[in-house]
């Protein structure tokens, strides 16, 4: 079998098309994850021992069972209860909660090393709880951060694929429906593994660069 | 926190003299372990008081519970008359919550002996944080004042700074600068020269000897510096195993001791110089 370079031309605005959606569907799901996975660590941290529990357990169980599961859970089960979301908003949710749990431990372990002096210096200058966070705990835990938030912006974007399942028109539906068609796999699935890395090494260039002027930029 | 009648503390202290902190039967424990026990303790208005001791004497502890950094077991502590550790419900004294406790804590400033400045930030902006945050002042009013402050702790060349630039000296007069900032009427000062090099000790006690001299500030310091203990107090209290074994001028408490503890330790001190 040999590769043919006209389709791959006449497939690639197809792909690039793709490429978008699979880029938003990353970007939304990681947007949701970058919040909600904050909320659930400083849940974990209120002095209120039944919000901390659940939300401890609920951040594990999240961790510990499949995301296309979750994605399934949130499609296909959610009609059950009366929740029918569109296939985008079922994956979004689904990705982003399941990034959340990841991106609340990142966020605890930057969190935890902020030495326990600059708790007290913000006692020392009267802070509030919510003023100390905002000012002086998320802006130092974040440098040390930014290295395992980019690991999972990449792993988000990798793992995109799993909302073909639910028929979210991302790169890998678009190349199986190719596929599909043509019977013929070679190209549109090289060109998903392309695309991918086209998109994955600079980014994760960019992280690391962005973490080092991020440092800078603070003075650390 | 142990029962107790609270009815034996006043809800707040009145006269002509009141004290401007109060240490009133306080206690605090680790477990079983006392680290203070009755600590009753009166620090006037203007007063510098310098708290000594060996490791382990709750000298530190006693700083730490008047900026609310540690809790108390027993007793009351008391800031420019009010309660701090407490507060009035129907006639008694109860536990106060965290806003009665930032309300009177405003009073108070501390620097540390790791400095612990805020490292995102440049000297100034460390200065600028609690006005602007805290005491909602406006930018350029808690700029000035704080240029000021750097100024007065020979920092002003180093306003736009990262601590990591910074050395301890230095870092210690920009901490100094910060707690002033919030205009304190009591400061802390716990063991801030410790973590520094002996050249630069100087600077920051010249710098403490300013505020002893043009402020009404009171102060209470815990030290090893026992010839800066010396010069610059009113007070000394030798505190020993959760009690203060000693306390005096530093005339009479480094120049003639009574008890055998005190004695023990400022002898084992000098000789260590």
């Amino acid at each position: 079998m040999e590769w043919r370079w006209s389709w791959v031309w006449e497939l690639l605005p197809q792909f690039i098309d793709a490429t978008g959606k699979t880029l938003l569907a990353a970007g939304g799901g990681y947007l949701i994850a970058v919040v909600l996975g904050l909320v659930l660590t400083l849940a974990q941290r209120t002095p209120w021992r039944p919000v901390t529990v659940v939300v401890r357990e609920l951040v594990e169980f999240i961790r510990s069972t499949p995301l296309l599961l979750q994605v399934f859970f949130v499609f296909y089960v959610g009609p059950q209860f009366g929740i029918n979301l569109s296939p985008w908003t079922s994956g979004l949710i689904a990705i982003g909660v399941h990034y959340a749990a990841y991106l609340s431990e990142v966020y605890r372990g930057g969190i935890e090393n902020v030495p326990k002096g600059q708790w007290e210096a913000a006692t020392a200058i009267n802070m509030s709880t919510v003023q100390t966070y905002r000012r002086l705990i998320i802006p130092q835990a974040l440098p040390p951060a930014i290295a395992g938030m980019g690991n999972y912006l990449v792993g988000i974007f990798k793992d995109t694929p799993m909302l073909s399942v639910i028929g979210v028109a991302e790169l890998m539906h678009t190349a199986n429906s190719v596929g599909a068609l043509s019977y013929r796999y070679l190209e549109p699935y090289t060109m998903v593994g392309v695309l991918f890395l086209a998109i994955s090494l600079p980014t994760a260039f960019f992280i690391a660069r962005f973490e080092k002027w991020v440092r800078r930029k603070m003075g650390m | 926190m142990t029962t107790e009648d609270m009815s034996q503390y006043p809800l707040r202290l009145e006269g002509d003299n009141i004290p401007m902190v109060r240490f009133a039967n306080v206690r605090k424990s680790y477990g079983a372990l006392t680290v203070l026990d009755h600590l009753n303790l009166d620090i006037d208005m203007g007063e510098m008081v310098t708290i000594i001791g060996p490791s382990g004497s709750g000298k530190t502890t006693v700083l730490r519970m008047l900026m609310t950094l540690e809790t108390i077991n027993g007793g009351v502590i008391y800031v420019d008359g009010e309660p701090l550790t407490h507060m009035e419900k129907n006639g008694v004294l109860v536990p106060a919550n965290p806003a009665h406790i930032r309300r009177i804590r405003s009073k108070i400033g501390m620097c540390f002996q790791h400095f612990n400045l805020f490292p995102h930030m440049t000297a100034l902006q460390n200065c600028m944080e609690g006005p602007v945050q805290v005491l909602g002042m406006s930018k350029k009013e808690a700029e000035e004042r704080s240029l000021e402050l750097l100024d007065m702790v020979g920092m002003a060349d180093k306003a736009n700074q990262y601590p990591s630039r910074l050395s301890g000296g230095q870092q210690q007069r920009v901490a100094i600068a910060r707690a002033l900032a919030m205009r304190p009427k009591v400061m802390l000062f716990d063991e801030v020269t410790s973590a520094l090099d002996p050249e630069v000790i100087g600077e920051v006690t010249n710098v403490i000897r300013k505020l002893v001299d043009a402020h009404s500030l009171t102060m209470l310091m815990v030290t090893h510096q026992m010839g800066f203990a010396r010069d610059i107090s009113d007070r000394v209290c030798f505190f020993h195993s959760g009690v203060i074994a000693e306390q005096g001028s530093p005339a009479e408490l480094f120049g003639n001791p009574q008890n055998e503890r005190t004695k023990q330790f400022l002898n084992a001190v000098l000789e260590s110089n």
